[in-house]
C-alpha cells in the first residue's frame, strides 16, 4: 500500500494550488546492488489527481521521475470541504490513495 | 461446542470465514475504487508505454507525431547546474492556447522520455516534477496544444550523475 502522501491544496485567489510528496523510490532498474546484481525497477507509472470527482491531473511516468516525487500544478475552483485525492499506480502493481479536504 | 471452536475463542468455523469473507470482499471492493479511478488514463498510459523505451530523442519525437516547434509561449525553468542529477526541479509553463499535454525528455538519459503529463480545462497548463538526469542533457519540453506540438529546450549541467553509483 506504501506510505502516506503528503498533500497540501490551499484556495487562492480562485484557484487552487497543489503540491503533492509521494514516498517511493522509484528504482530504475539500471542500479546493481554491491554484488553486481541489477536492482529490479520499482517505479510509480500512473498518477491521477481529482478535485471531488473530477480529475484534475494526469500523468503517466518512467523511472526518470526523482525517487519520492513532488508535483505542483493549480486549477480553477475549490471551496472549502471540497476533497483533493492522489491515486498512483507502480510497475510493481502497488498502489495508494490519500485525499485531503480543503480548508 | 468441540475442541476447534474454543481455539477460535468461542467462534464457530463458520463465522470465523464468513469475517474473512468480509476482509477480502472490503479488499476487492478498494481494488475495484482504485481501478476506477485510474481507468480514465489506462488507455493513454498504454499508448505511451513504448515511448519510455525509446532510446534517442529523434526516436521519441517521431512517436509522438510530428516534429514540433519551437515556442516562446513555453517556459522551461530548469536549473543551470544541478548538484544533484537525481533531483532537478523541473517546472512547464504554457501560454499555448488548448495546451492538453505537457512531455518532458532528457536528452541524455538511457531512456530520454521521462514522464507525460495532462492537463483537462480546469487545469493551468502548468506543472513542477522533480527528475533524474545522468549527465549534463538538453532537457525538452514538449506542449501539445490544440493537437499541434511545441517545444521548449533548455541545457542542465550535472555535476553528480543521477542513475547513483
Amino acid at each position: 500500500m506504501g506510505s502516506p502522501m503528503k498533500i497540501r491544496a490551499a484556495i487562492k485567489d480562485g484557484r487552487t494550488e497543489v503540491k503533492v510528496l509521494i514516498a517511493h523510490p522509484m528504482e530504475t532498474g539500471f542500479r546493481k546492488d554491491p554484488e553486481g546484481k541489477t536492482i529490479p525497477g520499482h517505479y510509480i507509472n500512473e498518477v491521477v489527481a481529482k478535485h471531488n470527482d473530477k480529475v484534475v491531473l494526469s500523468a503517466v511516468w518512467g523511472p526518470a521521475v526523482s525517487q519520492n516525487p513532488f508535483i505542483q500544478f493549480q486549477f480553477v475552483g475549490g471551496t472549502p470541504g471540497d476533497s483533493v485525492s492522489v491515486t498512483w499506480k507502480d510497475n510493481q502493481g502497488d498502489s495508494r490513495t490519500d485525499q485531503v479536504a480543503l480548508s | 461446542m468441540t475442541v476447534s471452536d474454543m481455539n477460535n475463542g468461542g467462534h464457530s468455523r463458520r463465522e470465523v470465514l464468513s469475517r474473512r469473507q468480509v476482509l477480502w470482499s472490503g479488499a476487492r471492493l478498494m481494488g475495484g475504487l482504485l481501478l476506477l479511478s485510474l481507468a480514465p488514463i489506462r488507455a493513454w498510459a498504454q499508448a505511451l508505454e513504448g515511448m519510455f523505451k525509446e532510446r534517442t530523442v529523434d526516436d521519441v519525437l517521431k512517436a509522438l507525431g510530428d516534429k514540433p516547434t519551437p515556442s516562446d509561449q513555453i517556459v522551461l525553468t530548469t536549473p543551470d547546474i544541478a548538484e544533484n542529477g537525481s533531483v532537478v526541479p523541473i517546472t512547464v509553463k504554457s501560454s499555448l492556447p488548448s495546451t492538453t499535454d505537457i512531455y518532458l525528455i532528457i536528452e541524455k538519459n538511457p531512456n530520454p522520455f521521462a514522464a507525460a503529463f495532462a492537463i483537462p480545462d480546469q487545469t493551468d497548463a502548468m506543472i513542477s516534477a522533480r527528475v533524474k538526469v545522468a549527465q549534463t542533457s538538453n532537457v525538452i519540453a514538449v506542449v501539445k496544444a490544440d493537437g499541434k506540438l511545441f517545444s521548449a529546450t533548455r541545457e542542465t549541467k550535472v555535476t553528480l550523475g543521477g542513475c547513483g553509483g
